[in-house]
């Protein structure tokens, strides 16, 4: 099939594109370019002096152990995240998608978490578990765990994992329910006469046939947990205690504007930049060409 | 091998509504049974419930003797061949036959023996290895059959299986699938919408209407001696013409004003009973001492045969005959009818009032 439209002239076709590149020129090119420009500079804490240090920033970042702890935080973060929320979204999505009685009602209220603001989602979590104003502390703490996520840095990763796989899941729920139900419905029954039990239907038909939307989830999940996480972490435990949830994204925030280290957060935030792109690009390039069929 | 009996089957859906009303069919081992009827009659219903992908409301479903109302699709021993085919889209042409014995267990070897046996039946060898959407209709098509074939199951079940492929290989399919089932012997259940289909493949064809079997037989049964108008007019194409008429005494009918001989007619008809005269259109004969007339309005060129449009006894009326008997210009053509070919139904209940 011939994909490509036939436009007379350059006019129309630049106007079309021209709202487009715009938008990304002014908030995603400008800035980036501004980012990658200041993070050779280094400036007093004053502003009154800048200079031109080159890879400077780059070197003292990658000097520092909280660099490789911030990395590995979101190392764990993005894999604990992306993993739940992808699992627990296409449990329920393969729940939903069996038709049960009240389906509808049960759908529209999954995918209400979406709709909150990743800050107030950290706020309500932040509450319903602080140590000593939160009913699920409470409840934690009445059959003996010794729950204080303000002391203990494992709790509080625990904590905004959960946060962030609960605002995750609806997202990806609606995804797999969607994926699901464009899975004609002969071919599982051809697989049901073809002798396979649900869980053998589930992982060699209805698993495979699901992967192009796993994988497009997979790759908005790593980008969500790498930018969109930053307001749950810092609602929840503003990277704390002592930089136990700090990932690369917060550490960008807290280093620029509470550090005033501009330079070492532009390199950091061009780094992260960097991951993102490479990320992407290996995920289309590797793993897209296994899922196709 | 088994054969395939259908007791007062009903399925009722949540609302109360009822797709299938009752249906007994028994198909004996071996046989090819065809049911036919429009989009709506229960016929898919019926042969899902068979399948096991729907369950039964109420009466019996036995394969081989045995009931398997209660019994899982995967035990029922039973292969199905869908519309669009599902194939499983992911998978080589090779696994999509070796998944339902992969499922069952069979040895490595007795599988790649099975496929390779089944793919050279049906000429699909040099594709094992290609994915079911770098197949053409017709291929994908054998590669369903294929999938079915190789489990060797007591019944095959054809959910219009011909429906998606183009007028010409659909023709060539037909034949095929016809010559298959002989071959094999397997006792076969086949759904379709498609009259010629039916005709062409059943050697029991059960003719549905709104969840009903409206008539069951020989495929030359039905069409040489329609139950009922619905059954007449479904059956057979061109369709029968039927006009409206009247009953004017023992073995006769008139149309109009045009008086035909009936051989099969009831005998309690008492004449000036208004009835309905069914003519197929080929049944009309056209000869030049003919005793009825007939005014051509038009004709319709199909190669070997002509359809001629036109009215007798002031009901439209077409009939059929062979390229190059009739003049094309013909104005009027005379017709004669033997008598025993002239189908009478009720005018209320639509059944047919012969002997």
């Amino acid at each position: 099939m011939n994909k490509t439209a036939t436009f007379k002239g350059y006019l129309i076709p630049a106007l079309l594109l021209a709202p487009q590149l715009a938008i990304t020129l002014v908030f995603f090119y400008w800035p980036a370019s501004q980012a990658v420009w200041q993070s050779f500079l280094v400036q007093d804490a004053f502003g009154t002096s800048t200079e031109f240090v080159w890879f400077e920033n780059y070197k003292e970042l990658f000097s520092k152990p909280d660099y490789y702890k911030a990395l590995w935080n979101t190392l764990v973060f993005s894999t604990l995240v992306t993993s739940f929320s992808l699992s627990i979204a296409l449990l329920l999505a393969v729940m939903a998608d069996r038709q049960i009685r009240g389906y509808q009602v049960y759908t529209t209220l999954l995918i209400w978490p979406y709709a909150v603001a990743p800050a107030i989602a950290g706020v309500l979590w932040m509450f319903m578990f602080n140590p000593s104003l939160g009913i699920m502390a409470k409840g934690l703490r009445s059959v003996g765990y010794d729950w204080n996520p303000l002391l203990n840095g494992n709790q509080a990763m625990a904590l905004v994992v959960m946060a962030a796989v609960w605002k995750q899941i609806s997202y990806n729920f609606l995804f797999f329910l969607a994926g699901l139900q464009a899975i004609p419905k002969s071919v599982i029954e051809a697989a049901t006469i073809d002798g396979a039990r649900p869980m053998r239907r589930f992982w060699t038909i209805i698993f495979p046939l699901l992967s192009p939307t796993t994988f497009f989830l997979l790759v908005v999940n790593v980008v969500y947990v790498f930018f969109d996480t930053f307001g749950i972490i810092d609602t929840i435990t503003g990277g704390g205690p002592s930089k136990a949830t700090e990932t690369l994204v917060y550490k960008v925030y807290s280093d620029g504007k509470g550090g005033a280290d501009l330079g070492g957060s532009a390199a950091q935030s061009v780094i992260l930049l960097f991951i993102v792109i490479c990320l992407t690009a290996i995920q289309f390039r590797y793993i897209e060409r296994k899922v196709t069929y | 091998m088994a054969e395939v009996s259908i007791t007062n089957v009903r399925k009722v859906y949540p609302g109360n509504v009822e797709a299938v009303k009752g249906v007994s069919i028994d198909i004996p081992d071996g046989g090819f049974c065809v049911l036919v009827g429009p989009s709506g009659c229960g016929k898919s219903t019926l042969l899902r419930m068979v399948a096991g992908l729907e369950t039964i409301t109420s009466g019996e479903c036995r394969i081989g003797g045995r009931v398997v109302n209660e019994i899982e699709p995967s035990d029922r021993d039973i292969a199905m061949v869908f519309q669009n085919y599902a194939l499983y889209p992911h998978m080589s042409v090779y696994d999509n036959m070796a998944y339902g014995l992969r499922n069952r267990g069979t040895p490595k070897d007795e599988i790649e023996r099975r496929v390779q046996e089944a793919s050279k039946i049906l000429g699909i060898e040099s594709f094992l290895e290609r994915r079911p959407r770098q197949l053409s209709g017709g291929q994908r098509q054998r590669v369903a059959m294929g999938r079915a074939i190789v489990r060797k199951p007591q019944v095959f079940l054809f959910d219009e299986p011909l429906s998606n492929l183009d007028a010409k290989l659909r023709v060539q399919m037909r034949v095929e699938i016809k010559k298959l089932q002989r071959a094999l012997g397997v006792t076969s259940i086949y759904v379709t919408h498609d009259q010629v289909e039916a005709m062409t493949l059943s050697d029991k064809l059960v003719v549905m209407s709104a969840g009903r079997v409206e008539q069951m037989g020989l495929p030359n049964e039905v069409y040489r001696k329609p139950a009922s108008r619905f059954v007449a007019t479904f059956i057979g194409s061109p369709p029968m013409n039927i006009a409206r008429g009247v009953v004017r005494g023992k073995g006769a009918v008139s149309i109009g004003d045009v008086v035909l001989p009936v051989a099969d007619m009831a005998a309690d008809l008492v004449p000036g009973a208004a009835i309905e005269v069914g003519l197929r259109p080929e049944d009309l004969i056209v000869t030049p001492n003919g005793s009825l007339t007939m005014a051509v309005d038009f004709i319709e060129e199909l190669g070997a045969t002509q359809l001629f449009h036109g009215m007798l006894g002031g009901a439209a009326l077409v009939i059929q005959a062979a390229s190059g008997l009739v003049p094309a210009d013909s104005k009027t053509l005379n017709l004669s009818i033997d008598p025993a070919k002239v189908h009478l139904f009720d005018l209320e209940t639509g059944m047919r009032r012969g002997l």
